[in-house]
């Protein structure tokens, strides 16, 4: 900090050698102290108001890391994860079909997309869980034949269910980023004899990602919390464990507090992740890469360090 | 190579065609950009395409490699239909393998570079090699090295574009071009986009470029160099060729009024 701005009112000490500083009494923001007063208040009473509820607080700590719990919290991440990595392949794969100058496979991604994007998840999801309505068997020949009761396991159900839910919004969002990249890209990756799988795959996809990670990132959160509306098919991922327990233990509302944090938890999490995983597809986009927030702490504490003197 | 050059200058016709336009015609939906094009590029030759803007030039020039799809008339490269093959009296067109395949032996370098910004130098000049030819990465990385030295970047090869000048921008895709070996590279406007300052760098790889034998098409509004190093010249306005000949001919004694006019501007 060069520049030597006086907090207080009154002359400054004399500035350091070199050029004059500029000795002036910066303008007071009385409204910032007005609302950052007001809201902790508010948020003390909610607080306060929370503390004093018929709420057996001293559950959740009881079964944070109950053996259970932490299944649930397991079976919720795989489930995010698998369905997303459904969910990614899927949607570049019907961006692509969707920009294809081919009519056939533009058509088929096009009512894909209308379709699944127009029906309720939770609807999809119990529908896959009972195609056995439909489809009595399921036959691939001599590979694998049963019955479709048992071939639907809940997890498959919440994969597929989730995971080609997801393939639709991922589809849009991946159309975004194909159409940003500039066209001299393909122009010069056509120029130098790249097919156009080449082209999409080492060309342009990589571009695209910058534009695909960040609502990309969104989708995830969503899908973690989206997960939880498996405990409909049966499936225990965190909120149906917590909801069991709940009813065993006879704090249900605890225990959905307890679910809660977990959630905020991983969310917070795989926003970490987000962030490098953006750092790393920014490679060569800017002359510097953006800093990493242990970076940014240490440029801030030394800045206000710095304002104090 | 170069001595070859200077004998094929004056007989002219005897040296082999590497690009010829018959009657080539090209339309963007209602507006006419080409109304018959009729010109020819000899092996190992620097033919320069000047005129002013939207005179039709850079689209020629894409045609050359099937960027654009011509609407009418023949155009050849090396002997060989661009875009189509022909049975009998009948046209087919070409599938985009067949057509990627052909492209392999063009190198083109854009106005605006077009380097991959998410690859380094090195990585920009690899890319092709692997990936259509197949060759491995330790040579593809040793043949890169070589190119990146030769346009005088040597040093800057594990920079991403964004770290570098247009000049060295525009260096490393003439390598990346190079990389695959091409016999026949287009040049659109390559020193548009540049400082005043950094056009000498690429004009002077462009001028090695020549002097080693390369075939090159060049749209430019560089006179001196399509006077130092041209071999021909044409110009063109409203998408027909106004005049063509030697560039030293037709830079200093324009016959045509319209390029009278046009040099009285730039030059």
């Amino acid at each position: 900090m060069t520049v030597d701005i006086d907090k207080t009112t009154g002359p400054a000490d004399t500035p350091p050698a070199g050029p004059e500083a500029i000795k002036a009494i910066p303008v007071r923001h009385y409204g910032r102290y007005v609302s950052a007063v007001i809201a902790i208040a508010v948020f003390a009473s909610i607080v306060y108001a929370f503390s004093q509820g018929k709420i057996n607080w001293g559950a959740i700590p009881d079964y944070f890391f109950n053996d259970r719990i932490l299944g649930g919290v397991g079976k919720t991440l795989m489930l995010t994860v698998l369905a997303m990595l459904i969910g990614v392949f899927g949607g570049i794969l019907l961006a692509v079909m969707r920009l294809s100058k081919n009519p056939v496979t533009s058509s088929i991604a096009w009512f894909y997309i209308w379709f699944f994007r127009g029906t309720p998840v939770l609807v999809q999801l119990i529908v896959w869980f009972n195609l056995g309505l439909v489809f009595e068997y399921i036959n691939l020949g001599p590979i694998y034949k049963d019955y479709w009761s048992s071939f639907m396991t809940p997890l498959l159900t919440a994969l597929l269910g989730l995971g080609l839910n997801e393939a639709a919004y991922m589809a849009e969002i991946c159309r975004a980023g194909l159409l940003a990249v500039d066209e001299g890209q393909t122009e010069a990756s056509h120029a130098l004899g790249m097919s156009h799988s080449k082209t999409l795959r080492r060309i342009v996809i990589p571009q695209a990602m910058r534009v695909i990670v960040p609502p990309t990132g969104n989708e995830v959160i969503n899908m973690l919390k989206t997960t939880s509306l498996v405990s409909v098919i049966q499936y225990s991922e965190l909120l149906r464990v917590a909801q069991d327990i709940g009813q065993t233990s006879g704090a249900p509302a605890e225990m959905l507090f307890l679910a809660a944090a977990w959630y905020l938890i991983l969310t917070s999490i795989f926003s970490v992740g987000q962030y490098y995983i953006e750092r790393y597809y920014a490679r060569g986009s800017s002359r510097t890469l953006a800093p990493t927030p242990f970076q940014k702490i240490k440029a801030n504490v030394l800045s206000l360090a710095g304002r104090r003197q | 190579m170069n001595t070859e050059k200077v004998e094929d200058k004056p007989s002219g016709s005897t040296a082999v065609s590497m690009v010829k336009s018959e009657g080539v015609h090209k339309s963007f939906g209602p507006v006419e950009v080409l109304k018959g094009i009729d010109l020819e590029v000899k092996s190992g030759e620097v033919f320069c395409l000047i005129g002013p803007s939207g005179s039709g030039k850079s689209t020629f020039l894409r045609c050359i490699n099937h960027l654009e799809k011509i609407n009418a008339g023949r155009l050849y490269v090396d002997g060989e239909l661009v875009g189509y093959r022909q049975k009998g009296d009948k046209l087919y067109e070409l599938k985009d393998s067949e057509v990627a395949l052909k492209r392999r032996d063009i190198g083109m370098v854009f106005q605006r570079f077009n380097l991959f910004p998410h690859m380094t130098a090195l990585e920009n000049v690899m890319e092709a090699p692997i990936q259509v030819k197949g060759v491995s990465k330790a040579q593809a990385r040793e043949r890169a090295g070589q190119l990146l030295e030769r346009v005088g970047l040597a040093d800057k090869a594990g920079n991403y574009p964004s770290q570098l000048s247009g000049g060295q921008q525009q260096r490393v895709a003439i390598a990346r071009a190079l990389a695959m070996d091409p016999k026949l590279m287009l040049f659109d406007e390559p020193t548009s986009a540049l400082d005043p300052e950094l056009v000498g760098d690429v004009l002077d790889v462009m001028r090695d470029l020549a002097e080693s034998g390369m075939t090159m098409v060049v749209v430019t509004h560089e006179m001196g160099f399509a006077r130092e190093v041209g071999d021909s010249l044409v110009f063109m306005d409203g998408g027909v060729v106004v005049e063509s000949g030697n560039p030293r001919d037709v830079l200093t004694n324009p016959q045509h009024e319209r390029t009278q006019s046009f040099l009285s501007k730039v030059l």
